[in-house]
């Protein structure tokens, strides 16, 4: 067994155990968006990331991927730490807004505005589709691809592949939600759900106060806000 | 779109001699794109169902290298340096020009399958930028008169200089004609083999040049980038005496530079720039 000191409490843990989970057993909270039972901890998002050694020596690591020390002291809600997950959902906010999940979790940190240039991506390259496809789905149909600025997640080639089975395991945990939801392109559609199952907001006009289904996605608005644009141009 | 028949026993036998093992799979992929010149998908899947990794994998290590492509590339490869330094000595003209050159964007080939050109991030001989490498041969302080050139020289075919296999081809060595010193200069290799030093003149322009040593091989480097079709005189950097000959050259009929072969024999050389033209009497 491990002992270590989390927020000034002593805890001990057996080998192997990560911060992450040993803050949560002890209840004190720590956003993630990579992270997920089941899968291999991958330390993308930052969101975890918490404050371990003491003075100049003090640093902060993704608790996620940390594992526990004897004697490590962790701080997981210093001014530091707020402060760089506060940053991080800025940042996540100026690249994919439409995603409920980092909005609830900008609000909860009282990030209610972002003053970087606005970026409309569907994918924050947390790799939880990839490491559900792979390890959970023994598929391996979708990966990372390219790098830097062009780095992407998606089959190879941009074909349908053979490993995929349909599971619809990708979109499950993405938090992003449209990631692979290719609602608008069938052709390209991996699962193809909601093309089968078409809302009915969008086939009558009458229903058109009804909330989507697809909670807390917002494809459909999308859509016909494209279409809108599109009759305008026209 | 033309495409190439992949030998599946071809990739096997490259697969093979990396055991099957987790870590070839750079190995394996830079051979074959050493065969095909690129990395065509069907030969993707033969490595994925040979060897541990999914297709995904591969395919994300395939298109995480730069030096990977997935498109067909032309037979002769051209580098243009975008790096730093390239950047503010002129490398985006330079890009710019082989674009118009060529008719194709950078990391296209052009429509006969000759050429590829390609921008890179660094070249690591930023003191010469702007640099364009075309299959492995440097081209140091490009300007946009030259890129025609290197163009020409390109179609021509710049391939490296074996020995091995070739009897024609031969390392000679050279001495100056009038107080036979040694023009030998083995701290600047051109060909692997220690190029021959001699200091040139052109119009008001005056500075070194160095011959490959290799009987067979025509590559030369030099200070200043020289016009087609211009003459040069050849000096000896130690007597300052001109390497001038008797004969004249069988192509142009130039009047040749002579210089003592190491061993006896006399070698004359065209000074006319482009000129293939030379005489070997051993």
């Amino acid at each position: 067994m491990i002992n270590l000191k989390i927020n000034g409490l002593t805890t001990s843990v057996e080998k192997g155990t990560s911060l992450l989970e040993a803050a949560r057993f002890l209840g004190f909270p720590i956003p993630t968006l990579c992270h997920m039972d089941g899968l291999k901890p991958y330390g993308a998002c930052r969101l975890c990331v918490v404050e371990i050694g003491e003075g100049s020596k003090a640093k902060l690591v993704t608790s996620c991927t940390y594992h526990a020390e004897e004697g490590l002291k962790v701080r997981t809600a210093t001014e530091r730490v707020v402060r760089a997950r506060r940053m991080i959902l800025e940042l996540l906010l100026a690249s994919t807004p439409q995603s409920k999940i980092i909005q609830d979790l900008a609000s909860e940190h009282h990030v209610m505005q972002q003053r970087f240039r606005q970026e409309h991506e569907d994918c924050i390259l947390c790799g939880l589709c990839v490491r559900m496809c792979k390890e959970q789905m023994a598929a391996g149909a979708i990966g990372f691809r390219g790098r830097g600025t062009e780095r992407s997640i998606g089959t190879p080639f941009d074909v349908k592949s053979e490993d995929c089975r349909l599971c619809g395991g990708c979109i499950y945990v993405c938090p992003a939600c449209q990631l692979r939801c290719t609602y608008n392109n069938p052709d390209q559609a991996i699962c193809g759900g909601c093309a089968n199952l078409a809302a009915p907001c969008i086939e009558e006009l009458k229903y058109n106060d009804l909330m989507c289904y697809m909670k807390p996605c917002v494809a459909c608005e999308i859509v016909e806000y494209e279409k809108e644009k599109q009759i305008k141009i026209k | 779109m033309e495409s190439i028949t992949i030998q599946k026993s071809d990739v096997e036998s490259i697969i093979a001699k990396y055991n099957h093992s987790r870590g070839g799979l750079i190995g394996v992929l830079e051979e074959v794109q050493a065969l095909y010149s690129y990395l065509p998908g069907e030969a993707l899947e033969i490595i994925a169902d040979q060897t541990e990794h999914t297709l995904v994998d591969i395919f994300g290590v395939a298109t995480f290298y730069k030096s990977f492509s997935l498109k067909p590339r032309g037979k002769h490869l051209c580098s243009i340096c975008m790096g730093t330094a390239c950047h503010v000595r002129g490398g985006p003209i330079i890009e710019e020009e082989f674009q118009r050159q060529l008719g194709i964007k950078a990391g296209e080939t052009t429509a006969d399958k000759e050429i590829t050109s390609e921008t890179v991030n660094c070249l690591g001989a930023c003191a010469l930028g702007p640099i364009v490498v075309v299959d492995g041969h440097y081209f140091s302080n490009v300007n946009t008169a030259d890129v025609k050139k290197i163009i020409r020289k390109t179609r021509k075919g710049l391939d490296k200089i074996s020995i091995k296999g070739d009897e024609r081809i031969f390392p000679i060595k050279i001495s100056c004609s009038r107080c036979n010193h040694s023009l030998m200069d083995p701290k600047y290799p051109i060909d692997d083999y220690p190029s021959i030093k001699v200091t040139m003149s052109f119009g008001r322009k005056h500075g070194w040049l160095r011959l490959t040593s290799l009987y067979g091989s025509y590559n030369t480097e030099s200070e200043y980038s020289i016009p087609e079709d211009e003459v040069l005189n050849f000096f000896c950097p130690h007597c300052h005496g001109e390497l001038i000959g008797a004969s004249h050259c069988p192509e142009c009929s130039t009047v040749m530079v002579s210089m003592l072969i190491q061993g006896g024999g006399i070698l004359q050389v065209c000074p006319r720039e482009g000129c293939r033209g030379h005489l070997l009497d051993v």
